[in-house]
Formats: C-alpha cells, structure tokens, sequence
C-alpha cells in the first residue's frame, strides 16, 4: 500500500513531469493560452498515458526486447489517433484551436519515457499508478498556467468575465512571450515546492 | 515565386517554430548547452526533416489518399520518420563514418523531435504542392537552428551572471526564451 501511494504522488510535484524532469514540453506551453484548451489537452494526453501504460504493462511479458520501441510507439500512435478522430467528431472547435498539438501527442517524450522506464518492468496496477499521479502532476501545471494566462490576457476563466469591466486585458500573456515567461515562474514555484516537500533549502542542504 | 519566399521567411522568422510555436522545446532546452552541440543537432535534425517531409508528403499523395485511408497518417508518419532515422543511421555509419561521429549520438534522438512530426503534418494540412513543402521544411530547419544558436550562445553569457536562487537553472531559461520571443515578435508584419 505504501509503495503504491508513493508511486502515485511521485508525479505530483517531486518528479512532476513538465517541471523537473522537462520532458513533453512541446505539445504543452503551446495550448496553455486559454483555460479550454488546457483541459482538452490535459484530458487527451492523460488518456493516451493511461491507455498506453496499461496496455504495454499487460503485454510487457511477451513483447520482445529488441522491437519494443517501434511497438511502444505503434500502441502509443493507436490510442493518439483515436482521441484526435474522437475530438473532431465531438469537440470540433476544441480540436481547431489545437490543431497540430493532437497529433503531436504521439512524440510527447512523458509517454515514451514513461512507457519504457516504468510500464514495462512493472504489472497492471502499478502502471495505472503511476500514469494517473504523472496526469496529476501534468494537469496542476497545465491548467494552473492557463488560468494565469487567460485570466491576465483576457480577464476571463473559460469565457466568463471574472476581472472587473474596467481591467485592461495585458495581451503579453496570451502571446508566446507570456508563455514562456509563465512557464518560467511555474517551474520555479515547482522547485520551491520540491524543496519544502524534500526539507531542503536553496543551499542544497537539508 | 513570391509565394514560396513567403513560406520561406513564414517558417523562419515570423512563425519560428521554437519560438513562436513552441515544437520541439525538449531540444531547445536539453541541447543547447554549448553551441557546438546545438549546431551538431540542427544539422541532424534539419537533414532528417527534409529527408522526411519528401518521404512523407509522396506516401500521402501516391498511397493514403487514392486508398482512402487518411486516418492512418500519424501513425504511418511516425514510422517512416522512426525508419528513416534508423536507415540514415546505417547509411552514415557504412558511407561516411567522420559525419557519423559527429551526427550520430544526435540521430536517435529525432526520432520523438516533435519539429520532424510536426512539419510533415503541417505539409498535408496546408495542401502544399511538393515544391512548397520542400521550401516550407527548409525554412522551419533554418529556423530551428536559429532559436538553437540563439539560445546556446546566450547560455554561455549567463553562466557567470548573478541569477537569484530560485530562477537558478531550467527557470532562468524560459525567462531568456521569453525574451528572444518578444524580439521575434517584432517580425510579424513583416508579410502583408
């Protein structure tokens, strides 16, 4: 039980995929710049995680050593496909705003890391695991750094007006630059967190 | 002809793919330590996407589309460009082994470069003819390196420079890159 809850909140914050380990950066800090697309992003790659890991953990004993990339990437390449088809049936103004970030989810290095680094040592239930607290540790900086952008560059939350009539929205942060300035604060609010959650300080001391 | 000039400073400047898109930050920011190795890396990359829009946008026209399977391009996308690395790295290593020991750690690595995958999308998505994608890669490759250079050169810079504790290493980064986008920013009219 306590092995399963720390593979679980590892994702979180201490391993948290986008902050500290820097991985799946690409298809990620593009979407952030309105608080629906952070959703729909979070939900199709959280989705495509959890299939995969599930799916290559329960097959992990009889894929072979050699060919177990082109495979990964086949499983991974299936479930993308589906969430891109079902997003333009159901979601289309979603999958619009998106565009060629659907797609891409199919190179996002958290599910190829994951995939090979843990789903294909461990069994079924680990791997659920730990694709679900990586999806947490995923949507807190996703959707918290939409929210900042959206609610400073364009005084809504999923297009309701929360700033008053008189806010003057700064278009800086629905813009690239705002992005990545964004990004930066979020990474290092993430280190802070790790930091007070490891007892450690900036010196590297505990 | 004006139009393919346009795709070209499009993919190089106004709409930097780094920069502005924000595809294929994992390079930009693992790669970019010294800026040998950042030109190490653009090169490979730029040599395969190339190599890969050409592959690709043939296999979409000739194959996909008469047999009505469009569906199927990302996954058919992602293993020709998983294959091509893989052939380009046999080929380098029998054909010209001083290349592949410089390109070669590189060559694996492309293979979940988001740019690569990226491009040969967009190629089909905007209908270009096989003359526009060609031009349309090339500019997106020359416009990787840029951000690559860029951002390599300005790491040596700060690597003296006094940051405070908590925006110390990947923060500090994405504070430069911000930045380098508010400049690119000043590019967008260059096109009418």
């Amino acid at each position: 039980m306590n092995k399963a809850l720390s593979i679980f909140l590892r994702g979180i914050v201490i391993e948290n995929p986008l902050a500290i380990i820097m991985i799946g950066l690409c298809s990620s800090v593009a979407v952030t710049t309105s608080v629906a697309n952070g959703i729909g992003m979070t939900a199709g790659m959280v989705f495509v995680l959890l299939c995969s890991e599930l799916i290559i953990s329960l097959f992990r004993k009889v894929i072979p050593g050699n060919i177990r990339m082109p495979i990964f990437i086949v499983v991974i390449a299936a479930f993308t496909t589906m969430v891109d088809i079902i997003m333009q049936a159901y979601f289309p103004d979603l999958s619009e705003a998106m565009g060629v970030f659907i797609p891409l989810i199919v190179v996002n290095c958290i599910i190829m890391g994951r995939v090979e680094a843990f789903a294909s040592r461990e069994n079924a239930g680990h791997a659920v695991l730990d694709a679900l607290g990586m999806g947490v540790g995923y949507a807190w900086v996703l959707i918290g750094m939409s929210v900042v952008r959206e609610l400073l560059g364009n005084g809504t939350i999923l297009g309701f007006q929360i700033m008053p009539e008189s806010y003057q929205p700064v278009l800086f942060f629905v813009l690239p630059p705002g992005g990545f300035l964004v990004f930066a604060l979020f990474i290092a609010l993430n280190i802070a967190l790790k930091k007070l959650w490891l007892g450690q300080d900036y010196k590297g001391g505990k | 002809m004006p139009k393919l000039l346009e795709i070209l400073l499009a993919s190089l400047l106004i709409n930097n793919i780094v920069i502005m898109r924000f595809i294929a930050l994992c390079p930009y920011i693992g790669m970019t330590n010294d800026v040998k190795q950042s030109i190490g890396m653009s090169i490979a990359v730029s040599f395969v996407m190339v190599l890969a829009s050409t592959v690709t946008w043939f296999l979409y026209n000739i194959v996909l589309v008469p047999l009505d399977l469009k569906f199927l391009q990302i996954l058919v996308f992602i293993l020709i460009i998983a294959s091509l690395v893989q052939l380009v790295e046999f080929y380098l290593k029998k054909a010209a082994p001083a290349l592949y020991m410089a390109m070669g750690i590189y060559l694996p690595l492309i293979t979940t470069n988001c740019a690569i995958l990226a491009v040969t999308l967009d190629n089909i998505s905007e209908n270009y003819t096989f003359i526009q994608s060609i031009v349309y890669s090339l500019g997106t490759a020359a416009g990787f390196m840029l951000a690559m250079i860029l951002l390599a050169g300005l790491r040596q810079r700060i690597r003296t420079s006094a940051i405070p504790h908590f925006m110390r290493g990947n923060p500090i980064l994405f504070v430069l890159s911000s930045l380098i986008a508010t400049a690119f920013m000043g590019f967008a009219g260059l096109i009418k």
